[in-house]
């Protein structure tokens, strides 16, 4: 009796904790980020290819020497995507068309629900209320899990590294700058203006009343600010978003929200099933003792 | 020959309207003015403020409503149309050099009435005024060390890497 008071207790248990965690998990999919992050606002009409924002990322991050100097206009001839060692990058797109080509820096979006976090199995990311997607590389133990998830291609992974490999990404300055009001290096650099800091509330307003005032220099639209749930990084640009590199066919569904089902049910699976199978498993051994077939074992064990 | 008469008075009456507000309002106006002073990575230079007042002769074409004939955008003539020159008129005077500085942003989220939100920082605003107008115009630098020298902390930031290339910072000719 009191194994099977103790299976049915377990039972119970589970139950309520996962039909909680599911209940938590359906009300995140409607998460619009916390009411004071912070964010960036890119304007891609109005950046001019310099590259400042990479050595400024470089500096302040604390990030090896780069191939070629931050001078080199040929790195515009590729696309390129960030990794571990620079967390932003600047590609250039529409080539084709006559006059400057659109310049567009990359980075980590700073999703309102980031996919590397869902998909991180140790918890070693956090979206922290200043709108910073951040990790603690203490805890990471290099699976590559937040790579696969990442909707946008940014986290970089530190192969370089064979003891401590841990994956890297742009952190919003969170450390030295986010975390006491300051805006990412990035944004302190840009001689144009591109970039723009503030609530990221405030930063959607901007950007619509810039559309509103000069409807002919900007496409009409807002990425990042419904895309996968909303982003901390926002982008204008002059043309749909397509045609500079933006992946435009991700919907506004945060990724949690396809996943959020099966995850829900991992709990139940992780503090149910041991119990109830090894429960099964006693029971089945309990009826051997009972009936005498298996008793060797105990005897030796006694 | 008297039917001449009005033709030059009112070509006289003409080159006076147009240089009156300019040689009101741009009286004590400095001929040279030192920008980027306070610049790490880039040095400071002379900005020669006397070539553009003679090549540009409105002020208003750069600083706005503030001084120089009255703005005639129509945007901006519904709250500006009869604002006097303003007893400030430098760019500093308005466009913060620290544009996204915790006190600024403080400052703007508690003045609920401010209509000028999206005003560009003082870096912003002189990049983009300065550039704009040189590319517009087909005269003037627009490349960066055309206006500022690199500084030695400048090299260091920009150059660093393997392979030094010359390039985004270098010296375009026009």
């Amino acid at each position: 009796m009191k194994r099977r008071n103790f299976l049915k207790a377990c039972i119970i248990g589970g139950a309520t904790i996962s039909l909680g965690k599911t209940n938590k998990g359906w009300a995140a999919g409607s998460f619009e980020g916390y009411p004071d992050a912070m964010g960036v606002l890119t304007d891609t009409t109005r950046c001019i290819g310099c590259r400042s924002c990479e050595a400024a990322c470089n500096k302040e991050q604390k990030l090896p020497e780069p191939e070629t100097s931050f001078e080199d206009k040929s790195v515009f001839e590729h696309e390129r995507r960030p990794d571990s060692k620079a967390y932003t990058v600047v590609n250039a797109y529409d080539k084709k068309q006559p006059g400057e080509p659109v310049y567009r820096k990359i980075q980590c979006n700073h999703c309102n629900e980031p996919a590397c976090l869902t998909s991180c199995f140790v918890n070693a990311y956090t979206k922290t209320k200043e709108g910073a997607v951040i990790y603690n590389s203490k805890v990471c133990v290099g699976c590559r899990n937040c790579m696969i998830a990442c909707p946008f291609n940014v986290p970089g992974y530190s192969y370089e590294s064979v003891t401590n490999p841990i994956v890297k990404k742009c952190i919003l300055c969170y450390d030295t700058r986010l975390k006491v009001g300051k805006p990412p290096a990035c944004v302190d650099i840009c001689p144009q203006e591109a970039l723009t800091f503030g609530r990221r509330s405030d930063l959607i307003k901007l950007a619509h009343e810039r559309i509103r005032e000069y409807p002919d220099r900007y496409y009409d639209n807002v990425y990042g600010e419904k895309e996968l749930g909303g982003t901390s990084w926002l982008y204008l640009s002059r043309t749909s978003f397509d045609k500079i590199g933006f992946d435009t066919t991700l919907g506004n569904e945060p990724i949690i929200s396809n996943v959020k089902e099966f995850l829900g049910m991992v709990p139940m699976v992780l503090s149910i099933w041991p119990a109830l199978f090894s429960g099964i498993h006693l029971l089945s051994k309990g009826k051997h003792d009972e009936h005498g077939h298996d008793t060797e074992s105990t005897q030796e064990d006694r | 020959m008297p039917s001449y008469k009005p033709l030059i008075f009112g070509a006289l009456l003409l080159s006076l309207s147009a240089s009156f507000p300019m040689a009101a309002s741009c009286l004590s106006a400095p001929d040279t003015i030192t920008l980027n002073a306070g610049g790490k990575l880039f040095e400071p230079f002379s900005f020669d403020h006397a070539k553009h007042i003679q090549e540009i002769k409105e002020c208003s074409d750069c600083h706005h409503h503030t001084t120089g004939t009255l703005v005639q955008n129509p945007k901006c003539v519904k709250c500006h149309q009869n604002s006097s020159p303003t007893a400030v008129v430098s760019c500093k005077g308005c466009h913060s050099a620290t544009p996204f500085s915790p006190e600024t942003l403080a400052e703007k989220s508690a003045e609920k009435q401010r209509f000028h939100l999206d005003k560009m920082g003082l870096k912003g605003a002189m990049h983009q005024g300065c550039i704009g107008c040189h590319e517009k115009q087909g005269a003037g630098p627009t490349g960066c060390q055309d206006c500022h020298q690199l500084s030695e902390a400048g090299k260091a930031f920009y150059y660093s890497g393997k392979v030094a290339v010359k390039g985004a910072h270098g010296a375009k000719k026009h």
